[in-house]
Order: structure tokens, then sequence, then C-alpha cells
């Protein structure tokens, strides 16, 4: 993200030429053997293996061993949207398209929304409150909001969170082809020549820990979860709203006690589709008022791609970036200013800025909108 | 049936109406197609015709296939028919 480079291109999946949608921000070059047994495989989803590959760094990271009470008062919250979809999409082929009718007795384990959450739960011995959200686009931001209000209102000390998603597989990409709201060449947030969404795949997990637990083991703190707000747009099943995403983004600066102008980066939702960039700009130039002029919004889905179910997890890794490193990630393939989206979104170079408090937006289809505020250490 | 009969069929049906109701040089606003009825109807003038209409929904009014009136769907979709045979 840093050097603005671009992971998607032309999509390596079955029967890709039966779709007028060919591209994604596909995990490439990866072979579940060197990471997995054979066993773990025939229970492990791609979506899976991805959580549980992020999961170990990130735990690793913490330097976190989790045994006695501290296992009993901690959990995993993820987000995804379509859990084990290639494992539906290829059964589905087995019954019906090879005809026949027995199937691996391990599809339901294998398939189901949970199974991330659970996985992640055994191998790391978390024994505490652990559930998946599914809110389409706004899981990972939804589900992390959980996880952090579980550990700020004492329900848990340490919190795995996060999101992931795998839906590059033929059903997959053909159901969203169905909207008409694909790009067939490349995501362009914010840019007057965008013409729809790139999906991606991957996931992101991080450990959110009570402070003073963090603190009194010596923990090395990246940064402060300072705020999260959600509400819904009860409005339209598609089409998001100015009012929905104003409100969320409020609600999160309320909570984390900050003042408009104290934001110096936000992460847009940003899905280079007409209707969201432009609504999304509205909103936080609402919210913002003059300041919507001075802070730095991009979105980084034009590089990953969008993750659905995954995004605001991985997308949360730039708000670190911006506020641990000072670097904030660009928004690439802009070519062309747009009236309606006219505020810094940081195009196609990054950027070095020190900012003190950013959000992370997520909109989701269904009206549900999730924002997280982090606050530099 | 024409390709006229059916898109308007295709049409009317979106939008809740009797063919009769449905005139040549309506718009889809006129007949209340919205956005998401615009999509549905594309697919079903896909289904029907079997053929592929060049339709994005981030920029409907850009794309080749020309949805104004009623009756410049019939004309594109016979195009797209021409084209495919």
């Amino acid at each position: 993200m840093r050097n603005g480079r671009c992971g998607i291109g032309p999509l390596d999946i079955r029967d890709v030429d039966r779709l007028s949608i060919q591209i994604g921000g596909q995990v490439r070059d990866y072979d579940e053997t060197t990471h997995f047994n054979r066993q773990q495989i025939a229970l492990y989803d791609r979506f899976t293996q991805f959580t549980l590959l992020a999961a170990r760094q990130a735990i690793a990271q913490a330097g976190l061993v989790f045994a006695g009470d501290l296992a009993d008062q901690s959990g995993v919250i993820l987000g995804t949207s379509g859990g084990g979809l290639n494992t539906q999409d290829e059964n589905y082929r087995v019954v019906y398209e090879e005809g026949k009718n027995r199937v691996h007795p391990f599809i339901v384990p294998k398939l189901m929304n949970n199974a991330a959450v659970s996985q992640v739960s055994m191998e790391f011995n978390l024994r505490g409150p652990s559930f998946t959200v599914a809110t389409a686009c706004a899981s990972s931001n939804h589900a992390m909001g959980q996880a952090f209000n579980m550990v700020r209102s004492g329900m848990a000390k340490v919190m795995v969170t996060g999101g992931s998603e795998s839906m590059l597989c033929f059903g997959g990409i053909k159901a969203w082809e169905g909207l008409r709201v694909m790009s067939r060449d490349a995501c362009r947030p914010f840019s007057a020549t965008r013409n729809g969404m790139v999906q991606g795949e991957g996931a992101g997990v991080f450990v959110f820990e009570d402070y003073y637990h963090a603190k009194a083991r010596g923990a090395h703190i990246l940064c402060e979860v300072a705020g999260f707000a959600m509400s819904s747009d009860a409005s339209d099943i598609v089409m998001p709203s100015k009012q929905g995403a104003a409100r969320a983004i409020a609600g999160a600066l309320k909570d984390a006690k900050v003042n408009p102008d104290q934001i110096g980066y936000i992460n847009a939702h940003g899905t280079g589709t007409a209707a969201n960039d432009k609504t999304e700009c509205a909103a936080v130039a609402d919210v913002f008022g003059a300041h919507a002029d001075k802070l730095m919004i991009s979105s980084t889905k034009s590089m990953h791609g969008h993750l659905i179910g995954g995004t605001g997890a991985v997308e949360l890794l730039a708000c670190l970036m911006a506020l641990c490193e000072g670097v904030i990630a660009p928004t690439i393939g802009y070519e062309e200013s747009d009236p309606e989206c006219a505020l810094d979104v940081v195009p196609n170079e990054a950027r070095d800025a020190d900012v003190d408090v950013v959000l992370s937006n997520a909109f989701a289809f269904g009206g549900l909108n999730a924002v997280i505020a982090l606050r530099k250490m | 049936m024409t390709t006229q009969d059916q898109v308007i069929a295709i049409l009317a049906e979106q939008a809740m109406l009797e063919t009769s109701d449905v005139a040549l040089d309506n718009s889809l606003d006129d007949l209340g197609i919205d956005s998401m009825s615009l999509v549905e109807s594309i697919f079903a003038i896909e289904e029907a015709f079997d053929i592929t209409v060049p339709f994005n929904a981030n920029n409907p009014s850009e794309s080749a296939f020309d949805i104004s009136t009623v009756a410049s769907i019939v004309v594109a979709v016979d195009k797209l028919k021409a084209e495919r045979a």
C-alpha cells in the first residue's frame, strides 16, 4: 500500500472464460499445503485458511499465550460475508454438474460462516465470547466494533478480531456480475472515470487488548481503538444514504470524544462505484464542514480490491500505517477529478503525514454502516 | 411476438403496468422503472433474446445501449440481435 502497488489482475479460477468480469485482487502463488496438513485442509475453506494465517501473525506479534483465566476471558469475533463460498461452489458442482450423489463428510463444518472463528478459537485456546458477524461489506468493522466494546466494557480482556473473505470463485463472481456494478478493467475510487468495483480476497486479524492488561505485561501497543459507531440507513437494500453514513461517522467521533478537526485521515469505504463514492464524500463534507478539505481520505480498494466481509479488517492496516509510520496510503488509478468527490483523496502516491486520529469507514449493502476511530499512542 | 411486443411485455411486468399502458415514447422514468428494476429488465431482455447487453449501472446513460425511451430500447435490442446472427 505504501508503494501504491496494485494487486488487481486477471483472475486465475475455473471457468473464468464464462465470466464477463475477469479481474480481481486474488491471493497469488498460494499453496495451502505449505501451511496446513491434509486433515486441516479437509476442514479449512480458503477463507478459514487466510484467517488462521493472519491470526497466527497477529497473536505472535502481540506475544500472547492464552491459558487459565486469560483464555476464559478472551474470545474471537470476525467478519465475513460469504464464509465458505468456495466450498459451496465446488460441492454444488459435484452434485449438480457432475451428478454425483455423495459429498465429502466435512462440507458443513468447512463452509459455515463461523468456521474461521471456531478454528482460531481452537488453535489459540480462546474460550470466551466468540462469534461471526455478517453484515456484507461492513462485517469486519461491525466485528471489530463488537470486540472493542467487549474489551471496553470488561466482558473480555483480549479479543482477536478482524475478518476475511474468499469469494473469488465462479459462483461468487457470477452473482456480483449480475448487479452490473463491477468494473471490467480497474477500481478507480473517486475518479470521474470510475466504472465500478473489483473484488478481492484475504484476511486481516488484530489483537484488541485491555489497556492496563497490555501495559502491565509491557506489550508493544500499536494504537488505541478510540471509538466506534454504527447506524442503519433504513432506506434501500443497495443504494447508500448520505444521512446514514454521516450518522455513523459523527457517532464514531462522539464515541471517541474527538472533535472533527482532530481527524487527519479517513480510510474510505471508496468502492469505486458511482453511487458509493459521491455519497461518501457528501457525508464526509456534511460531518466535517470546512475541515473536510483539510483531511486526507483514500480508498485502498484501488489496490487490494473489495474484500466484502473482510474489507474493513484489511483496510485497518492502512490506518495503522498512517498512525504508526506516518504514511498515508494512496488512492491509485486516479485519473480525473470528479466535482462530486472534491476531497483530498491522496491520488496515486503515498504521502508522509503526521496524523493523531484516523477513521475507517464501512457502508454495507442493506444500509448497515460501521465506523471505527483509532488514535496514536 | 415482435421485438417491440416482447420488450414492452418485459418493461410492463417490471413496472407492474398493463402492456397497453406502455407507449414507445415513454422513458423508464415515465414508467416508474428505478435502477433496480432497470437491472432486472436488462437481465430479462438478455434472457428473452439470448443477447448480451453492454450495461454498467455505474454509468447507465454512457453505455452503448440506449435506454432513453422504450423505442430506443427496441432499436438497441434489434441491433444486438442482428449482431448475434
